[in-house]
């Protein structure tokens, strides 16, 4: 094709050099790219707003190590060469409920957004019933939708494991499985793909698809949270909803704590902010028997230790 | 006389200009989406101009942020119809709006015989005038294959 005689807004000059678009051209240090897409802000965000999860913090700040010094060298023309050049950027987020697998998600769009390896940054945030279909000729389209929807951004396919049912060989899931990988492989300029779901289910997963398996780079781990980290866990939602641990029952959250990890279905953080909202509740109920009474702010702000103490569990008996 | 000397069909935006690159139709994509545009792609080989309805190739894209989506749709249908007249369409769902609001053509027939101006004569010697495409004069799905 002949080269057109006028310029085309937001195209570098040159037509040979897409990379010269992205946020840190000629940077030559560390710092200057650091500086230019704020990714430093992104990860101390990370680091203050998220307690625990050191593994998984160290991951990510090595994979934007990783995308910044490959910044660096594209400006040196290191960068690989052939169309793929970025480094492949899918990854596997395996972890019990509530340990913060969507919340991490978000973050690393954001850190990706702010390096220039996806262009919009935005987060498609689906499960199996988004992606595969109900009857023949009804997967392909549906998944292409979703794919398309999020390019430019990152497609974050929670509870990946149930796209595929060993169980039923007529299961759809397959089909949209295949798709997912073609685009993976051809379209890997265009969107990050994040597979999250439990630990053991996705190792199963991963067995009956090498296929996935091999064409995703980072798999992350995210460990329970410990009883202590969970108890800041716990502060951070009521500072957030303004509301705070009266006299004694911090204490009482501790109590519950252990004895809630004890029981099944114990769901880390998403636990904690379900037993904060039932506290809220007993509070809400305790202030609302006593009509008479002004209610100072103190009052409409504390939760005491007999709103944590009426739970369920600590009416059980402790065996 | 010719009043169109290229021999190119001229619908749509841009149709005077040389045909778009890929990086320009990415952006004319982008400024669409930006405006809150749903794009869909369409194909055919009837490029009679009154011919408005042409067929579609998937379901229009809504909700997409970025231009890498309608790109692999364009790809696939220049796969499959290499030798049809493929365009873009944006369509505005705003109240009020509700109809086209781009098209422009993206993929042409390597060749254009273009159309014929056919007389016809009726009862007190009165014309009536016929735009012709030489194109269909061959059937569906031939007609650029030469």
């Amino acid at each position: 094709m002949s080269t057109p005689l006028y310029s085309i807004p937001g195209t570098a000059p040159a037509a040979s050099a897409p990379e010269a678009a992205a946020p840190a051209a000629g940077a030559r240090t560390v710092n200057e790219v650091l500086a230019k897409s704020q990714v430093e802000a992104v990860m101390d965000e990370l680091d203050r707003d998220l307690i625990g999860l050191a593994p998984v913090k160290q991951r990510i700040r090595d994979i934007a190590a990783l995308l910044v010094i490959d910044k660096l060298r594209a400006n040196l023309g290191f960068a690989a060469d052939g169309k793929h050049s970025a480094p492949s950027l899918h990854m596997c987020f395996t972890g019990n409920p509530g340990t913060g697998k969507t919340t991490v998600a978000l973050r690393i769009a954001e850190i990706l957004h702010r390096l220039g390896y996806v262009r919009k940054g935005h987060v498609v945030s689906v499960t199996r019933d988004d992606l595969v279909g109900q009857y023949i000729g009804h997967t392909a389209p549906k998944t292409k939708e979703v794919l398309k929807r999020a390019m430019g951004g990152v497609l974050f396919i929670d509870e990946a494991y149930y796209l595929y049912r060993p169980e039923n060989e007529r299961d759809y899931g397959q089909e949209a499985i295949e798709i997912l990988l073609q685009v993976m492989e051809n379209n890997r300029d265009d969107l990050v793909v994040i597979l999250a779901g439990y630990k053991d289910r996705m190792d199963t997963f991963f067995k009956s698809n090498p296929g996935m398996s091999s064409r995703i780079a980072h798999h992350i781990d995210f460990p329970d949270y410990s009883s202590g980290e969970l108890l800041q866990i716990a502060e951070r939602m009521l500072q957030a909803q303004h509301y705070r641990f009266g006299e004694g029952a911090h204490e009482a959250f501790a109590q519950y704590l252990q004895r809630r990890m004890q029981q099944p279905h114990f769901a880390n953080a998403r636990s904690v902010r379900n037993a904060l909202d039932r506290a809220r509740l007993r509070a809400a109920s305790r202030l609302f028997a006593d009509r008479d009474r002004v209610l100072t702010e103190a009052d409409l702000t504390t939760l005491m230790p007999a709103d944590i103490l009426a739970s369920r569990v600590f009416q059980a008996p402790a065996s | 006389m010719m009043t169109n000397p290229t021999g190119r069909v001229t619908q749509g935006q841009f149709s005077f200009l040389p045909d778009l690159t890929d990086d320009e139709i990415r952006l004319q994509i982008e400024y669409g989406l930006r405006k809150g545009y749903a794009w869909s792609v369409e194909y055919t080989d009837d490029p009679h101009p009154r011919n408005t309805y042409w067929e579609m190739f998937g379901m229009p894209m809504f909700d997409l942020k970025d231009a890498a989506g309608v790109m692999m749709e364009l790809a696939g249908c220049r796969k499959t119809f290499p030798n049809h007249y493929i365009r873009l369409m944006a369509f505005d769902s705003t109240r009020g709006v509700e109809s086209i609001a781009m098209s422009f053509i993206v993929n042409r027939p390597k060749n254009e015989p273009g159309f014929g101006l056919a007389r016809h004569e009726v009862e007190g010697r009165c014309i009536q005038y016929k735009v012709h495409s030489y194109a269909t004069d061959k059937p569906e799905g031939e007609r650029y294959s030469g």
